[in-house]
C-alpha cells in the first residue's frame, strides 16, 4: 500500500473539491448574476455582504431551508437518483485534470490515468442520465419534453465533441491530459504556438486546425452543458423550467449547481486541451529574449510559490472562461430545436470530420 | 386581402451567422464596461438613497390629521371623509365637547380616528371632501407594519405625521 499516495491524493481530494471546486461553483452562480446584471444595466445582487459577495451563501441557506416536496405521482427511487446524477459527473471528471504543475513534489492531478480524455467523455455523458431520468421520473410533461430534449441534444453535439479533440491526440500521441500539458508547455498553446521556435511557419499552420478544434469542441460544451444559447432542456419560456420543473429545495440546487459544475469542468478541460493548462509563460530577458517557464520544481519557497502560481494561472483561465460562458449566455438567444439539430449534424459533425483530415495532412508532411 | 410579406433574401455573410454574433458580443462587452467604469446611469439604490427631498408638493402619501395654530385639532368628526373614502378605510368615533371648552361651540370632536393603512389608496378624496381643512395627504410613503393591528393609524399617529398646519382658516376662533 502505498499510503503517501493514497494521503496526497485524499487531500488533494478534499483541497480541490471543497476549497476551489464548490466555492467556484456557487461564486459563478454569483458572478452570472452580477455579470448578466451589468450586461444589462442594472446593478445585481449587492446587499448581502460588501458587493453582494455574501449572496452565495444566503442562496445556500436558503435553499436548505425550503420546503423539499416531492409530487404524488413521481417515480421516487428514480427521482432521487436524478439529482445525484446531474452534479456528480460534473464533479469526478475534474480528477483528471492536471491543475497545476507540483507543490512540494507531488503532482498537482488527482488521477493522472493513461486514457484521460476517454475518461472525460465518458462520464461526462452520464450527466445526461441525469436530466433524462428527471425527465421520465416527474411523471410530468414539461420535464419530460426537456428529458427527451436533452438526449437528442446530446447525441448530436457529443459527435463533434469527440472529434473535434482528435487533432490534438493526433499531435500530442497520448490520450493522458497531463502530457498535453506537456506538450503545450514545449511547443506552445494549442491554438497560439508562440513557445519554442515561434517563428516556424508549420507550427502556425497547424494552428489552423486547432482553432477549428476549439471552436468546434467550445461550441459543443455549451450544448454539453445546457447553456445559452443550447439551452433547450431547460427552456425557461417554453418548458417552464425543463427537466427540474417539479424539483424543490436542495434537489433543485443539485441540478442548478451541476450545471455551473459542469461549465466549470467544461471549461477546465478547454483549458487544458487548447489553453495551455497551468501553462503560463514569463517573458525573460536573461541571455536574450525567451519565455520562463514557471512551475513547482525549483528548490525551497520559490518552487512551492511557482506551483500556487500555476494552480492560480489555471483557475484564472477557468474563470475567464466561465466569463465567456455568461457573456455568450446574455447576448444570444435560444437556437430552434431543428436549427440546433441541424447545426449538430450538418455543420459541426462535417467540420470536425474533416478537421481531423487537415490536420493529419498537415502532420504527414510537418518537418520535425 | 393576403398580403405577402417580402422575406429579405440575406447574402452569405448574414446566413453564416458570425458577423452578427460577434457584433452581439460586443454591444454586450459594451454595456458590460460601461457599468464597470460606472458611466451607465443606473436606478436609484432605495433605502441608501431615497427621493424624498425631490417629492414634488402635491405628492400623495399618507392621510393624516392636523392641528391648527391654537393646537387644536382641526377635525371636527362630520364623517364626510368616512363617508367619500371609496376603500372605506376610515372609522370615526365622534364625541361630544365639553360645553366649558373654549371651542365649545365646535361640538364634536373625533374620539376616535382610525385609518387602515391597509385600505387606503391614497386617493386623496378625504382632503377634497374636508370642509375644514383638516386631512391632508402628506409625503410619507414608506408604510410599514409586521401585523395588520399595526397597519391601523390612530389618531396619535394621525395626529404625529400631520404635526400643525399654518395659514389655513381660523373659522371656530372668536371674533376679534
Amino acid at each position: 500500500m502505498d499510503y503517501f499516495l493514497i494521503a496526497t491524493s485524499l487531500l488533494k481530494i478534499v483541497g480541490i473539491l471543497f476549497l476551489v471546486i464548490l466555492p467556484m461553483v456557487s461564486y459563478s452562480v454569483y458572478a452570472e448574476r452580477r455579470v448578466s446584471a451589468f450586461i444589462q444595466d442594472r446593478r445585481g445582487p449587492n446587499r448581502v455582504g460588501p458587493a453582494g459577495l455574501f449572496q452565495p451563501i444566503a442562496d445556500i441557506f436558503k435553499l436548505l431551508l425550503k420546503e423539499d416536496f416531492t409530487p404524488a405521482n413521481v417515480n421516487t427511487f428514480y427521482y432521487w437518483l436524478a439529482p445525484c446524477l446531474a452534479m456528480m459527473p460534473a464533479i469526478i471528471t475534474i480528477a483528471v485534470v492536471p491543475f497545476g504543475s507540483t507543490l512540494f513534489g507531488v503532482p498537482m492531478v488527482i488521477a493522472d490515468i493513461n486514457v484521460g480524455i476517454l475518461y472525460v467523455f465518458a462520464i461526462a455523458s452520464l450527466g445526461v442520465y441525469g436530466i433524462v431520468l428527471a425527465g421520465w421520473a416527474s411523471n410530468s410533461k414539461y420535464p419530460f419534453l426537456g428529458g427527451v430534449r436533452s438526449s437528442s441534444q446530446m447525441i448530436s453535439y457529443e459527435l463533434s465533441l469527440g472529434l473535434a479533440v482528435i487533432p490534438i491526440f493526433l499531435l500530442v500521441g497520448n490520450l493522458r491530459l497531463t502530457s498535453v500539458v506537456r506538450y503545450q508547455i514545449e511547443h506552445g498553446w494549442m491554438i497560439a504556438p508562440f513557445v519554442g521556435d515561434w517563428l516556424n511557419p508549420w507550427k502556425w499552420l497547424l494552428a489552423v486546425p486547432m482553432i477549428i478544434s476549439f471552436v468546434v469542441f467550445a461550441i459543443a460544451i455549451f450544448a454539453e452543458t445546457n447553456r445559452l444559447p443550447f439551452d433547450l432542456p431547460e427552456a425557461e419560456q417554453e418548458l417552464a423550467g425543463g427537466y427540474h420543473t417539479e424539483y424543490s429545495s436542495m434537489k433543485f440546487a443539485l441540478f442548478f449547481l451541476g450545471e455551473y459544475a459542469a461549465m466549470i469542468t467544461g471549461s477546465a478541460v478547454i483549458v487544458t486541451l487548447f489553453l495551455g493548462g497551468w501553462h503560463l509563460p514569463l517573458p525573460s530577458w536573461q541571455g536574450g529574449f525567451h519565455w520562463a517557464l514557471v512551475d513547482g520544481s525549483a528548490p525551497g519557497w520559490r518552487g512551492v510559490a511557482g506551483g500556487l502560481f500555476n494552480i492560480a494561472t489555471f483557475f484564472a483561465k477557468v474563470a475567464g472562461l466561465l466569463f465567456c460562458f455568461i457573456w455568450v449566455r446574455f447576448t444570444l438567444p435560444r437556437f430552434r430545436y431543428d436549427q440546433l439539430m441541424r447545426l449538430g449534424w450538418l455543420f459541426f459533425f462535417e467540420i470536425a470530420l474533416v478537421n481531423i483530415f487537415i490536420a493529419a495532412i498537415i502532420l504527414a508532411y510537418f518537418p520535425g | 386581402m393576403a398580403v405577402i410579406v417580402p422575406r429579405p433574401k440575406l447574402n452569405w455573410r448574414e446566413r453564416m451567422y458570425l458577423p452578427a454574433i460577434v457584433a452581439g458580443l460586443a454591444i454586450t462587452l459594451n454595456h458590460f464596461k460601461n457599468m464597470l467604469l460606472g458611466r451607465t446611469k443606473v436606478t436609484m439604490q432605495y433605502p441608501e438613497e431615497k427621493w424624498d427631498n425631490s417629492l414634488p408638493d402635491h405628492y400623495r402619501g399618507a392621510p393624516a390629521l392636523v392641528r391648527d395654530s391654537d393646537g387644536r385639532v382641526r377635525c371636527v368628526a362630520c364623517q364626510l371623509c368616512e363617508f367619500i373614502c371609496p376603500p372605506r378605510a376610515i372609522k370615526i368615533i365622534p364625541g361630544e365637547i365639553s360645553p366649558t371648552d373654549r371651542f365649545a361651540k365646535v361640538e364634536k370632536y373625533p374620539e376616535e380616528f382610525d385609518i387602515d393603512m391597509i385600505r387606503c389608496i391614497f386617493c386623496g378624496m378625504c382632503e377634497e371632501v374636508c370642509p375644514e381643512q383638516a386631512i391632508y395627504l402628506r409625503k410619507d410613503y414608506a408604510i410599514t407594519g409586521f401585523t395588520r393591528a399595526d397597519m391601523v393609524h390612530h389618531k396619535e399617529t394621525l395626529l404625529e405625521i400631520g404635526g400643525v398646519m399654518h395659514g389655513v382658516v381660523l373659522k371656530w376662533n372668536e371674533k376679534k
